[in-house]
């Protein structure tokens, strides 16, 4: 187990440091000066003296040497100090802090809905083999992994739109302040956010399931007199979770990057909308922040994942 | 093993036995519509889109930029086929148009993308060692973007253009394809014609130009119609939050940019047709692709 879990975090360390070095070069490829951009403003007309563009530069730090940067870059991030939006001149921890836990809820609510979803319907088709139920999921399932986000987000909201007459913004409340009107407001946008997922993990339920079903133990739980729904949840199930928990834990990079299109639909004010919103507003360390704290989100949530599965399956951590 | 006992230097038997019956390029079709009906439904389909983008000009009804104010929030009727927008543009004639973007810039992005990608596994896997434990590290920490975070990334700072969508989806497959392509590479290495190869003194290059890149050509074709339909996805994604193919371009996700917020419940179609396009542009390709890596890689079958 220890061996397992230590090589484990070796591989996260130079992986995390990799990604820092990326990104922050990355964001010094941007053509010209920041400042100087900055000052031209949005229509490259901007009027400006020297002494300003000077004193921006100190500002933003970009007078000193790239690996003074890179390094001030790297202490701060471990203070919680992202530095100063270049666009609104707040400090970016505290927009992050704001918009952040927004998003996890949001994509944490997807992923609940999708599994609470996807696993009875997977179930379901397995032990339905070949009849109109297993027919259905499974064209929800292929129709699912075929529609992008963004249009199942569309969709939903034609939907609000005719049943409800609901047009987004749906507003935002605090999760804390009043739950309830939260949770009406993010189940939507959480249902669109977790349909790819939902297809998915259906899919990898109903073919894991169906590959346990096979198995020695699943005949002998039956012939030993088992009700069959004990069956199929205490035996099949269980063993059935390992692949389910694997795509699940590939699929996090791509529920997190779904958040950014599905809150520009429902006007979610999140952390995936401030990217957005930053990348049209040319707010470099603003879009430097973020993608380092989604790179830092997957490789930190993958890392868990694999070290639940050789929690869960011991045949990984004696190898 | 019985054969091999008449000396290296006898002539190889031409008659064949024991070899499947060579078949001509119609019965191989022939053959692979019978086994994968799906995987050929799919072909079908991305034959017809392409016949679609070469003649954008003689199938759509109207020019795709040109507004007509009678047009504006036009219902699907006689003269607008799939309805007006905002502005007043023929939806039909755009979301033809719009075939030529989705398909162009995806299979630019995954050639370019992959090509590279499996350019790197192949010296990745070839090399070993230090090179192959660097390459490996930086794969592993381009894989930690999401695609569509990296794509955004890269966009904010080449700004929106169609070269420039191509240049960040490209980036996107290269990690993907380098990891499938140097696991290949790895057991390539061994097999005995590039021993032989290194044995007559080929140089490292030759060898991995010359000997190993063709023989992952079949797991390069598979890699590239896997990602295909990821690709036109992140393309339509892209070019749906603004930051994609500029919006004078007529693109599939450049029709649905704004549409929950000002159309919706106006104009619905607005928000259907562009999206159906993407939806079974993507179904088809992923059924071409999934047929594919059955019949030329059965070692990938499940992967993905």
């Amino acid at each position: 187990m220890n061996t397992y879990v230590l090589k484990r975090f070796m591989l996260f360390v130079p992986t995390l440091l990799l990604v820092t070095l990326m990104v922050f070069a990355l964001m010094r490829l941007v053509p010209g000066d920041p400042a100087e951009l900055l000052l031209m403003g949005f229509e490259g007309d901007g009027q400006y003296s020297q002494q300003q563009l000077d004193e921006l530069r100190a500002k933003l730090g970009t007078d000193r040497p790239l690996a003074i940067q890179y390094l001030s870059w790297i202490w701060g991030m471990l203070r919680g100090d992202f530095g100063v939006s270049m666009y609104f001149d707040t400090p970016i921890s505290e927009d992050l802090g704001a918009k952040l836990p927004i998003t996890l809820e949001l994509a944490a609510l997807a992923l609940l809905l999708a599994f609470v979803v996807a696993m009875p319907l997977g179930v379901l088709s397995a032990v339905r083999q070949d009849t109109i139920a297993d027919y259905a999921s499974r064209i929800i399932a292929i129709a699912g992994v075929a529609m992008p986000t963004f249009w199942i987000g569309i969709l939903v909201v034609y939907f609000l739109v005719t049943w409800f007459d609901w047009l987004p913004p749906l507003g935002y409340a605090d999760l804390w302040n009043d739950p309830w009107k939260n949770l009406q407001q993010m189940v939507f946008p959480a249902v669109a956010l977790g349909f790819y997922n939902m297809a998915l993990i259906a899919r990898v339920t109903r073919s894991s399931m169906l590959e346990v079903f096979r198995e020695d133990y699943i005949r002998t739980a039956r012939s030993k007199g088992l009700r069959e729904g004990a069956v199929i949840i205490r035996h099949a199930l269980k063993n059935a979770f390992l692949p389910i928990l694997t795509i699940s834990g590939w699929q996090v990079g791509r529920l997190i990057a779904g958040t950014v299109v599905i809150e520009t639909i429902f006007l979610v004010p999140g952390m995936g909308r401030l990217l957005v919103d930053s990348i049209l507003h040319r707010d470099y360390t603003m879009i430097q922040s973020i993608v380092m704290v989604i790179a830092f989100m997957v490789l930190a949530l993958n890392l868990v994942v694999d070290l639940l599965y050789a929690w869960l399956d011991p045949r990984i951590r004696y190898e | 093993m019985a054969q091999q006992t008449t000396g290296v230097l006898a002539p190889t038997e031409p008659t064949g036995v024991g070899m499947r019956p060579k078949r001509t390029f119609w019965e191989n079709i022939v053959n692979f519509a019978q086994q994968k009906p799906l995987g050929a439904f799919g072909a079908v389909v991305v034959i017809l889109l392409v016949v679609l983008a070469i003649f954008a000009p003689i199938v759509a009804t109207d020019d795709p930029r040109e507004t007509n104010a009678a047009y504006r929030f036009n219902p699907p009727n006689a003269d607008t086929w799939l309805g007006g927008d905002q502005i007043g543009r023929d939806v039909y004639s755009r979301l033809v148009y719009g075939t030529r973007i989705s398909l162009v810039v995806g299979l630019l992005s995954v050639f370019f993308g992959v090509t590279i990608g499996a350019f790197i596994g192949i010296v990745s896997g070839y090399f070993g060692g230090i090179t192959d434990l660097v390459i490996q590290r930086i794969m592993d920490a381009m894989m930690s973007f999401p695609a569509l975070i990296l794509a955004l990334a890269i966009m904010a700072i080449l700004g929106a253009s169609v070269t420039n969508v191509v240049i960040a989806l490209s980036a996107v497959f290269i990690p993907g394809a380098a990891r499938t392509i140097r696991s290949q590479a790895l057991s390539i290495k061994e097999v005995d014609y590039v021993l032989a190869a290194r044995a007559v003194g080929a140089g490292d290059w030759r060898i991995i130009l010359r000997h190993m890149a063709p023989n992952c050509a079949a797991t390069f074709i598979v890699l590239a119609s896997i990602s295909l339909g990821w690709a036109i996805v992140v393309e339509a994604s892209l070019s749906f939050l603004g930051v994609g193919i500029p919006p004078d371009v007529p693109s599939w996700g450049g029709m649905l940019n704004g549409v929950a917020q000002n159309s919706l419940d106006v104009a619905p179609w607005l928000g259907v047709f562009p999206g159906l396009a993407i939806a079974i542009t993507v179904f088809a390709v992923n059924l071409l692709g999934d047929a594919l890596r059955d019949v030329l890689d059965p070692r990938m079958r499940g992967a993905n």
